[in-house]
């Protein structure tokens, strides 16, 4: 639903106090949710939800195998990547289990000329956008900073301080604006990073200027150990309203609905109809990265809760029962994610260390003396080694 | 008419008109900026002839600022974005420090981040807290800026062009107790490296470094250390990042004496800097210490007593006396 001005006192959402066993959450039938599949995987028809729906009405059930074929892959690519910290072959892993369907449905929405600016868990987002797997790894290996070229496609850098971005993207959407184009922005964040200071400066900026940004909250309800109670006593998307541009709160275990939400609110950006915040109201099945032990701040039964809600399956049970997929697609499909698994580990294994004399590369785009001088003098002393050596 | 008697702040005025006017990229953001033309009339006119597309006038947010801005140069716009006063700019330090300054290594050299910050900067007007800072050194650590500060109206026109052209974000301090100093700038002039030190006044017997505000101050000191018979050679860093080491150096080695003077704290400052790499590189050819004259390590003190924390003529005449005492 979006935000108007009554929208806060029709939906009261009682602050029950944190409980130790499963948290409250909105399902089917809460007002406040956008949710276009049910957990069970049935289309739910809601008449109030049916602007977004509009947006994916036409839907053919190959683009729902697409979507389906992209939280699989995902998910292998991301488990992979788990198992590669595991075996030493990554400094650090942020894994994106359970939070597939808010990035492949708000990854799928965008136009190529948009442009992306995300944390450092869109992984799947990054896949809709076509960066290859394999690039993300770098960071998490140690090898570089970001590397790839955010403009190849429109996907900038992983940003580690959280909520930096939103101010990027904002800008960017200025800038979007100031040449005329239709283009859209996304920024994504998490809910803790709704409590930074630079977000809410976004959402004042982009409300002023009127730039065609949506923001992308993944609320996975938890920050490290801190649950969303730590951050706000109103409900994300709500926020919206005190900086006059609409806030949607969507399933964000609901692929169909992420993606419908998303559509929307990039076409009223690109409308000039102004900023969007999209709270995608998920979770985080696993650990905030592999240095995490959730096991220290939350309840299984809360996680148990939440796999019912999963986002894979319950797309899995609307492309069976729904539609004309056949076992060989998921059995294709299931040798395709083995597949990617397997080139993800060689390409990693093999991702060489950079050379010692890159530290000094790219400080500047216009060179400084400093540097130039530095780096001079690492090389001499590394040669020095050498010719003790005799050579080599 | 080429030739023109400008004070500081009107000869970045018109180097800001002429980059708006050359380059439809170029874009100017802050507080105050547009219609009142900023609280010190830098931006002066420019609203009026430019438009409020390319003069923006911003929320009251200073992360905001520098956040849009470094989205609009991922955009491919080339912001100039104000800063009111130097105190005012640590809301922004975070984006200026994590963001702006690593994105284009952080990039491996793939983006560019053409970004400058004005920052009226430094004490002298007897303003309040907050309004008087120097704190260029907390800018010159960060690896991927550049910081650099002009002293007079020439400087100020040439060098405003070079750090919009530049592209790598540039931290521009101002010297803003200096923005009404008249000067000759020649806008058909062929200017020298935004990067370089300049010898403002040749002498023999002690080299005195200093930048912004206090080139003046030490022009003033050479003089009447002349009088007494003492030749002092005055240099204009002009940046702090990096420093024109060479230049220093070369001066160091004919003068044999070095007095480095800055508003800002001594500790930690530019002047520890300049001190231990001069120390390394002319060891030998110093005949004394080299010697720091600046603020104290004490929070920027109220105006009716910033005259006895601002370097002043007294204050670089005893640093002086000092080092030639050995």
């Amino acid at each position: 639903m979006t935000v108007d001005s009554n929208a806060a006192a029709r939906t009261p959402r009682k602050r029950t106090a944190a409980k130790k066993s499963a948290k409250k959450s909105p399902g089917a039938g809460a007002p406040d949710l956008v949710q276009l599949l049910s957990p069970e995987g049935r289309r739910v028809e809601d008449p109030a939800h049916a602007e977004y729906a509009a947006f994916v009405e036409d839907i053919t059930a190959d683009e729902l195998r697409g979507l389906y074929r992209d939280m699989v892959l995902t998910r292998r690519f991301d488990a992979e990547a788990t198992s590669l910290q595991r075996q030493g072959e990554l400094g650090l892993w942020a894994s994106l289990l359970g939070q597939e369907a808010a990035q492949i449905g708000s990854g799928r929405a965008t136009r190529d000329d948009d442009y992306v600016f995300p944390t450092y868990r869109e992984h799947g987002v990054a896949w809709c956008r076509g960066v290859d797997p394999t690039n993300l790894l770098g960071m998490f290996r140690g090898v570089n900073n970001g590397g790839w070229d955010p403009n190849s496609n429109n996907f900038h850098l992983y940003t580690i301080v959280i909520g930096s971005q939103t101010l990027h993207a904002t800008g960017y959407a200025m800038g979007v604006a100031k040449d005329g184009a239709d283009s859209a922005v996304i920024a994504y964040f998490g809910d803790g990073a709704s409590s930074q200071g630079d977000v809410a400066e976004s959402f004042t900026f982009s409300a002023v200027y009127n730039a065609p940004v949506v923001f992308f909250c993944q609320n996975n309800q938890w920050a490290i150990s801190e649950p969303t109670e730590k951050q706000t006593r109103v409900p994300l998307y709500q926020r919206a309203q005190g900086y006059g541009f609409p806030g949607v709160r969507v399933d964000g275990n609901d692929v169909l609905a992420c993606l419908a939400v998303t559509k929307w609110a990039l076409e009223r950006a690109r409308r000039g109809e102004g900023p969007t915040l999209v709270e995608a109201f998920t979770y985080r099945m696993g650990a905030h990265t592999t240095s995490d032990d959730p096991s220290k701040y939350r309840a299984d039964e809360e996680r148990e809760a939440w796999e019912a809600k999963d986002p894979i399956l319950r797309l899995r049970a609307y492309l069976e029962s729904e539609t004309d997929t056949d076992e060989g697609f998921f059995a294709e499909l299931e040798a395709e994610s083995e597949a990617l698994g397997l080139r993800v580990r060689e390409v990693v294994r093999a991702m060489p260390d950079p050379d010692r004399m890159a530290i000094f590369e790219n400080a500047y785009a216009d060179g400084h003396s400093l540097v130039d001088e530095e780096r001079a003098q690492f090389a001499a002393y590394q040669a020095s080694f050498s010719d003790a050596e005799g050579g080599n | 008419m080429a030739v023109q008697k400008l004070p500081l702040a009107k000869a970045i005025n018109e180097s800001l008109r002429v980059a708006l006017d050359t380059d439809p990229k170029v874009l100017i953001m802050g507080e105050d900026v547009g219609k009142l033309g900023g609280v010190f009339r830098v931006t002066d006119g420019l609203q009026k002839d430019f438009g409020e597309d390319r003069v923006i006038d911003t929320p009251l947010a200073e992360s905001g600022i520098v956040g849009t801005a470094i989205g609009l140069a991922l955009r491919g716009y080339r912001p100039v974005v104000e800063i009111q006063f130097d105190g005012f700019v640590f809301p922004a330090y975070d984006q200026i420090v994590t963001q702006l300054a690593k994105m284009h290594a952080r990039a491996l050299g793939k983006i560019k981040l053409p970004v400058v910050v004005r920052i009226p900067y430094g004490g002298g007007i007897g303003a309040v807290e907050h309004h008087s800072e120097s704190p260029e050194a907390l800018f010159a650590h960060v690896a991927g800026l550049k910081v650099v500060s002009p002293s007079n109206s020439s400087d100020a026109y040439w060098m405003m062009q070079q750090a919009i052209q530049s592209d790598d974000p540039v931290i521009f301090f101002e010297p803003k107790r200096r923005y009404w100093d008249k000067g000759e700038v020649d806008t058909e002039a062929i200017p020298g490296p935004l990067h370089g030190a300049r010898t403002v006044r040749e002498g023999t017997d002690l080299t005195l470094v200093a930048y912004g505000p206090m080139v003046k101050v030490c022009l003033e000191v050479a003089a009447a250390a002349q009088e007494e018979g003492k030749s002092l050679e005055v240099l204009d860093l002009r940046s702090m990042s990096p420093i024109d080491f060479d230049a220093v150096q070369k001066s160091v080695e004919k003068t044999r004496r070095l007095v480095v003077v800055h508003e800002a704290p001594v500790f930690l400052g530019t002047g520890a800097e300049i001190a231990a790499r001069i120390t390394e590189r002319c060891f030998y050819h110093l005949e004394a210490p080299v010697l720091r004259v600046g603020g104290y390590h004490v929070p920027y003190p109220p105006a009716r007593l910033e005259d006895e924390y601002l370097p002043g003529l007294d204050r670089v005449l005893d640093a002086v006396d000092r080092s030639l005492a050995y």
